[in-house]
C-alpha cells in the first residue's frame, strides 16, 4: 500500500462522483460513472482486495455502463413537464 | 469523394466494418477468459460471478457491434432461460445434496459418501460445481438483462 496512491485515486474518485451529479448531459454522467467505476476498481487492487477489484471492473465499469446506455437510448431528450 | 459519402449515407448510424470485425476476432478470446476465470475461480481472484458476467459481456458485446437479432441468433432465448435455470438448479442441487447426505447444507465433504474421492478433496470439487452453476446462471441473466433494457422487453429492435 502506497498512501501517495491511494490518496490521489481517492480526489480522483471524489471529482468523479461530483462530476456525475453535476453534469447535465446523462450520458456524458453515464461515461463519468464508468470512469468512477474503473478508479474504484484500481482502488480495490491497489489496497489488496483483488476479487472485489476483479467484480468492479467487470459489473461495475462493463456491464453497468452498457445498461445504463441501453436505458437512455428508451428516453427522450427533453422532460414534458 | 462523393461516391464515398454516398456510401457512408447508406450505412446505418453506428455501422462500423472495423467495429464488427474487431469485436468477431474479440469474443473468442472474452469468452476463453470467461471460462478461465471459472474453472479456476476456487484458488484465484474471480469465480462464478466475475466469470458468468465476463461471458454475458461477449454476449452483449455482439448486441452492441452488430443488433439485438444477431445476438438472439447466437444465444437464443429458449437456451438463455434453459441455461439460467440449469445454474439455480446446479448450485441449489449440490447443496440440497450434501444436506441430503448426511451433512449440512453446502456442506461438500458429505459427498464424500457418494463418490469416495476424500473429503478435502469433494471441499474443492464441490466449489467447483458451485461456480458452475453460478456461471451458468449470471451469464443467462446479464444476457437477459440486456435484452429486456435495450429492447423495452420485446425483444425485436434495440441498440
Amino acid at each position: 500500500m502506497i498512501w501517495q496512491l491511494d490518496l490521489l485515486i481517492l480526489l480522483l474518485v471524489v471529482a468523479c462522483a461530483l462530476a456525475v451529479i453535476t453534469v447535465k448531459d446523462l450520458l456524458s454522467a453515464t461515461i463519468i460513472f464508468g470512469v468512477y467505476s474503473f478508479l474504484m476498481c484500481l482502488l480495490w487492487a491497489e489496497m489488496g482486495a483483488v476479487d472485489v477489484a476483479f467484480t468492479e471492473a467487470t459489473v461495475g465499469a462493463g456491464i453497468s455502463t452498457v445498461l445504463f446506455i441501453a436505458a437512455i437510448l428508451r428516453t427522450n431528450r427533453r422532460s414534458k413537464d | 469523394m462523393k461516391r464515398r459519402l454516398e456510401r457512408a449515407g447508406g450505412q446505418q448510424l453506428g455501422d462500423s466494418s472495423i467495429i464488427k470485425t474487431s469485436v468477431r476476432l474479440l469474443v473468442p478470446f472474452v469468452q476463453l477468459f470467461g471460462l478461465y476465470v471459472i474453472v479456476h475461480g476456487h484458488y484465484s481472484p474471480g469465480g462464478g460471478f466475475q466469470g458468468g458476467v465476463a461471458l454475458g459481456a461477449s454476449f452483449i458485446l455482439l448486441a452492441l457491434a452488430y443488433d439485438l437479432k444477431t445476438s438472439i441468433r447466437h444465444f437464443s432465448e429458449g437456451a438463455n432461460a434453459l441455461l439460467a435455470n440449469t445454474g439455480a438448479l446446479i448450485y441449489t442441487g449440490v447443496a440440497a445434496l450434501c444436506a441430503v447426505m448426511g451433512g449440512l447444507f453446502l456442506d461438500y465433504s458429505a459427498l464424500d459418501k457418494l463418490i469416495p474421492l476424500g473429503p478435502i478433496e469433494w471441499r474443492s470439487f464441490g466449489i467447483f460445481l458451485v461456480e458452475v452453476g453460478v456461471g451458468l446462471a449470471v451469464m443467462s441473466i446479464m444476457v437477459s438483462l440486456f435484452w429486456d433494457i435495450s429492447s423495452g422487453g420485446e425483444m425485436d429492435e434495440g441498440l
